[in-house]
């Protein structure tokens, strides 16, 4: 048992590549036999991580879900923001400028559409919960936007940390939801071409949930909404501490 | 060479960041502005320019084209870390406010989508 964590702890991010490799392979079996490949196998392999995630977090109490046992540490350097952006940027390998520019202005619209439309809805829940303190409405609402823009807000403000927590916690359902829900509406959505995709990217910004979204629905859409979606939380950001705080104060 | 390839992949997400980070200080945000999709702009104009076609084509494409197949694969362990313990514990109130943005932007897609396909036809009948 020492030995094989030794190997497992000194090897973390190989035994990484192995697990994610094997869990994909399940997925895509399952995704052929079960569903004969109506739902995506990717899909599935996303939906079995954040099962695991889930019991890994149950497990051991930590914030990082299966990366906190320790024989699966790897886990951690593997799915982390390093490679997970440095993946991102190298699907734009093979996009065509003239498709990021047909799509440009409705991109720039969608990420302002985004960032105050899931705004107001997490702000008007807040509001129908209850609470009444501009600070803790327009944290909550700023968590609907992101879980980082919500503690980014939050403490700017000076927002006490349940509210904060609070605020992960709706950022959190929302990138989930997203990262599972994506596939099974993106037909009546009509996300089937690059344009929507970037429009898709700018209005959900949750940079972990489309591109998981948009992994399990047609890898080719990844990039052209990777694009929009990282410049929503740096917009979240600033509008969140200032100009939407401003507004919730002289509304409430 | 596979390394030119990942080298110049490399070179685009650091400038990019920088970029993003440079911006986040200039507009006062405690967050990086678009480091990512800047970053991926200066692979889209670096494998669409003449200048660049060493690092681009050849073994040196395949070093950036493994990256971008090992994606699905980086997304399901990012999957994997997430704090899903914490989603569910925030109570009804988190859910709720989730799920709502999430179904509200949705429905706002095809919308938006046209703006921009309604814009594009409009240039080309000028």
């Amino acid at each position: 048992m020492e030995i094989l964590e030794t190997v497992f702890v000194r090897n973390s991010l190989v035994v990484a590549f192995a697990v994610v490799g094997l869990t994909i392979w399940i997925s895509y079996f399952l995704a052929n036999k079960l569903t004969k490949g109506r739902i995506h196998g990717s899909a599935i392999a996303i939906a079995l991580g954040l099962l695991a995630a889930y019991f890994g977090g149950k497990a051991t109490g930590g914030s990082a879900g299966v990366a906190d046992i320790t024989l699966l540490g790897g886990i951690g350097l593997m799915g982390g923001g390093m490679m997970r952006d440095f993946a991102i940027v190298a699907t734009a390998f093979g996009v065509k400028l003239s498709e990021l520019k047909k799509a440009g202005l409705a991109g720039v619209v969608s990420i302002f559409a985004g960032v105050i439309v899931s705004f107001v809805v997490g702000a008007v829940v807040a509001v129908l919960y209850g609470y009444t303190d501009p600070v803790a409405v327009t944290t909550i609402g700023a968590g609907a936007v992101t879980y980082i823009v919500g503690p980014v807000t939050g403490s700017a403000l000076g927002a006490d940390s349940d509210i904060i927590a609070l605020s992960v916690a709706a950022g959190l359902i929302k990138s989930i939801l997203v990262m599972i829900g994506t596939p099974l509406v993106a037909k009546t959505i009509g996300l089937n071409n690059p344009q929507s995709a970037m429009v898709f990217g700018g209005l959900m910004g949750t940079t972990s949930g489309v591109a998981a979204g948009l992994a399990a629905t047609d890898p080719k859409l990844v990039p052209y909404g990777a694009m929009t979606a990282t410049f929503y939380t740096g917009v979240g950001c600033l509008l969140g501490p200032s100009i939407l705080f401003f507004i919730v104060n002289a509304i409430l | 060479m596979i390394i030119y390839g990942v080298a110049l992949l490399s070179a685009c997400l650091i400038l990019g960041m920088l970029i993003g980070e440079a911006l986040g200080v200039a507009l006062g945000v405690q967050a990086n502005v678009g480091g990512v999709g800047i970053a991926m702009l200066f692979l889209v104009l670096s494998s669409n320019s003449d200048k660049f076609k060493a690092l681009v084509e050849g073994a040196s494409g395949t070093g950036i084209q493994f990256w971008s197949a090992m994606y699905i694969p980086i997304v399901v362990a990012m999957a994997a870390r997430q704090n899903v313990v914490a989603a569910f514990e925030g109570g009804m109130l988190a859910v709720v406010a989730g799920v709502a943005a999430v179904l509200v932007s949705f429905a706002l897609v095809p919308v938006i989508s046209k703006i921009g396909n309604s814009d594009t036809s409009s240039q080309e009948s000028q």
